[in-house]
């Protein structure tokens, strides 16, 4: 007697997304059933994968990707080769400069290194701001304004300042809003609420729902996420029914497990191995739990995240 | 079907004795419907009746135990499908993979390189706690039970993968004592491994070509009695694996079907094509996803910082924060006269305050109170981390004898407690830090500068 299963396809779908434009333009969300449960029905969009690179430009970078960039002067010059490494879908630029208890550089000098960048690549374009919500509110407004006509993804309107970012991103340039919260359904719910009584179009927004590096309070994540699509498919909530983008690197560069250099850490070895698979780890669970999109750094994780996605669509 | 508490209390004795902990035989009835107590509390309960109910109230994944001793592991045993739900019980384990077909130089590399990874994380170890001991019929079969003989050396749950009954009686014979896995029944050998199993007393692994042959060769084993049983998910390929994952997880818990009810065995060892950077993306997906035991090629400390971490935050009890031991935690090469920081012992409150702190680079001891494993704000509602609490902990730990700086930053968020902190804790100077961690580089920076 065979085995039988009875099918886990909900009658409730992920909004679908669309970003970018022209032939390179991405589609996220879509499905009907849980990440990667192609054996209760087809998964017409397979989650995507994107490159980070910073206004900070090669010194931001870890030693082991900086030499994936050898040769280029401007972050425009990373922007063009970051989109050649195999498996990149769209590519995330993210102002950490702009942070006021960092670098502090101008919403000016930021938005000419955005122009300089969605001018130097045709693929989809995500921005994330500096994390600080006031200068969020400026910095992404403004790029909204340069990339007009690109349909690019905006990370991120917060409690704070998606009155901002929503306005401008989502209703005066329609562009895509990713709406971020931390690690609660509850937050993500209201906020994606919030916006849409604003008027963003609901199908123009994708949530952040948090994240962390594996080990680093990921059970809320993982718990969130699955959450979140319960509450989006099998309740049919379409307040929660975005899909999810979920930016791995920022978070997975800073933890030590990455850092930690091998004078300290001789028992651990290869630094570059460490990084690598810290972000992998957490790309493929973040993926696992419901996220349509992860952004990582390292060319090698995007490559692995990429074969994954491939192996189980 | 699960039985309802009414069709087990019409069961039952109905004396309301309380022997069981409950205080009628109604309520004890609903517990056992929802499985948080066992039958078995009940001392009056007719074996006949018993019988009839035991079948319809086990739970709808079984638990496999492998292993003796301290090195003794229980498998399976899954309520619900999402940690939110309830609790998994059951962590994931981890084996790599040696096998007969290898020369003496790789087994005995891989065979050091397993004790490696071995340190604590959270209360708790974390290492490679099984190895897969492969059989190529090729190399022969002393060479074999030499290798499963070296392997039992390491003193690690061994996992025989070997579908030969001869050799597999052999093997299993040479370390039954351990309690190990034997991984190799199929359909057309199951009858003669299902004896080497149960006549030994070791779980069997069972394998099939396809979902379809898996599940009754399973079936096909549960009428022959034997219900110490996991199931490998195959190396067709990583779609499949993970189906069979999956599908047999839903299918056992969500539509009890208990012939799907038995932990899984993940071949990542033979599903990545030697790509070990595929293979720490699959180990991270299968322990989100139903693997119960991952068999893998390599375990160093690059794929085990993450896993082990996520394994961590995955298997927790959602009720139940994750908690640090309290103390004072030298950061940054701090001495006694280095200044001194403290917090509450919430697992994510710590790791995200000694990330940033180390970060900073700054030499600080880290005073980690005993908050009852809540958050900054949450443990100060609560009243567990207040200028008492605080002042009682110091005294408690010894601090001013440990330590000879007299200053204390404290959270921002409790930045209240400073006026009282100060009257009890005579000679400290109280320094206020920023509310949130991501500030604290630039601030600790600023402060010893």
């Amino acid at each position: 007697m065979p085995f039988t299963a009875k099918s886990g396809k909900f009658n409730a779908k992920i909004n679908t997304v669309e970003v970018g434009t022209g032939d390179k333009a991405m589609k996220l969300g879509g499905e009907n059933v849980l990440p990667f449960y192609t054996f209760d029905d087809a998964i017409e969009n397979a989650p995507k994968v994107g490159i980070e690179i910073t206004d900070g430009g090669l010194e931001n970078e870890p030693e082991c990707v900086r030499k994936f960039y050898e040769g280029c002067v401007t972050v425009a010059d990373m922007a063009k080769k970051a989109v050649t490494f195999e498996g990149v879908d769209f590519l995330s630029i993210r102002l950490e400069g702009g942070d006021p208890n960092g670098k502090n550089k101008s919403t000016e000098e930021l938005i000419q290194v955005v122009k300089e960048v969605a001018d130097a690549v045709d693929v989809p374009l995500v921005v994330c701001g500096c994390k600080n919500v006031e200068k969020d509110a400026q910095l992404l407004d403004k790029a909204a304004a340069a990339l007009d006509g690109r349909n690019a993804m905006f990370l991120a309107a917060k409690e704070e300042n998606y009155k901002t970012v929503g306005a401008s991103a989502g209703l005066a340039y329609k562009q895509i809003v990713g709406a971020e919260s931390a690690v609660d359904i509850n937050l993500a719910k209201q906020l994606n609420v919030l916006l849409t009584q604003l008027g963003v179009d609901s199908k123009m927004i994708v949530m952040n729902a948090g994240t962390a590096a594996v080990g680093y309070g990921f059970d809320y994540v993982v718990s969130t996420l699955d959450r979140v699509k319960a509450a989006a498919l099998s309740q049919g909530d379409a307040t929660l029914q975005m899909p999810i983008v979920t930016p791995v690197a920022s978070e997975t560069w800073v933890v030590k497990e990455s850092t930690a250099s091998e004078a300290d850490m001789p028992e651990w070895g290869d630094v570059e191995e460490r990084g690598i698979d810290m972000e992998v780890e957490t790309a493929a669970a973040v993926l696992a739990a419901g996220s349509d999109a992860v952004i990582l750094k390292h060319p090698e994780s995007v490559r692995t995240v990429k074969a994954m996605i491939n192996a189980l669509i | 079907m699960a039985l309802k508490g009414l069709d087990i209390f019409k069961l039952s004795p109905k004396k309301n004795c309380k022997e069981c902990g409950s205080p009628t035989c109604m309520a004890f009835s609903m517990k056992v419907a929802q499985g948080a107590v066992s039958i078995d509390a009940c001392p009056y309960f007719s074996e006949d009746a018993k019988a009839a109910l035991n079948e319809s109230t086990a739970p709808p994944m079984k638990t496999i135990k492998v292993g003796t001793g301290d090195h003794e592991y229980a498998l399976g045993g899954e309520t619900v499908l999402f940690r939110h739900e309830k609790t998994f019980v059951s962590r994931t384990r981890y084996a790599v993979t040696v096998c007969s077909c290898m020369d003496d130089a790789e087994i005995d590399a891989k065979l050091a390189e397993i004790p490696k990874v071995d340190y604590e994380r959270i209360g708790e170890r974390m290492f490679v706690e099984m190895v897969y001991v492969n059989y190529a019929p090729a190399a022969g079969k002393d060479r074999y039970l030499d290798l499963v003989k070296k392997a039992a050396g390491l003193d690690r749950v061994l996992i025989l993968g070997c579908d030969d009954p001869e050799v597999a009686a052999e093997a299993v014979a040479l370390v039954k004592d351990t309690k190990p896995v034997l991984n190799g029944a199929n359909a057309s050998n199951y009858e003669a491994m299902n004896k080497v199993a149960t006549e030994a007393g070791v779980a069997l692994g069972v394998q099939g070509a396809d979902i379809n042959e898996l599940y009754d060769t399973l079936a096909a084993l549960e009428k022959l009695g034997n219900k110490n049983l996991l199931f490998d998910v195959g190396a067709n390929s990583v779609k499949e694996a993970f189906q069979i994952a999956v599908q047999f997880r839903k299918a056992a818990i969500k539509d009890s079907n208990r012939t799907c009810g038995y932990p899984s065995i993940v071949r990542l060892d033979r599903l990545c094509g030697g790509d070990k950077h595929l293979q720490a993306a699959l180990l991270s997906l299968f322990t989100m996803k139903y693997g119960s035991i991952i068999v893998l090629d390599q375990m160093t400390y690059a794929e085990a910082n993450p896993v082990y971490g996520l394994r961590q935050n995955v298997f927790t009890d959602p009720q139940k924060p994750m908690k640090v031991e309290p103390g004072i935690y030298p950061l940054n090469g701090a001495d006694e006269n280095s200044i001194c920081v403290t917090t509450v012992d919430f697992a994510l409150t710590y790791f995200l305050v000694s990330g940033e702190l180390e970060r900073s680079g700054v030499p600080l001891n880290l005073i980690i109170n005993d908050a009852g494993g809540l958050s900054v704000l949450t443990s100060w509602a609560a009243g567990k981390f207040s200028a008492g609490t605080i002042a009682k902990f110091f005294e408690e730990q010894k601090i001013e004898e440990k330590v000879k700086s007299r200053k204390l930053v404290i959270p921002g968020k409790v930045a209240v407690l400073k006026g009282e902190l100060e009257a009890k804790l005579p000679g400290w100077e109280i320094i206020i830090a920023p509310n949130e961690a991501v500030q604290l580089v630039k601030f600790m920076k600023e402060l010893t500068a």
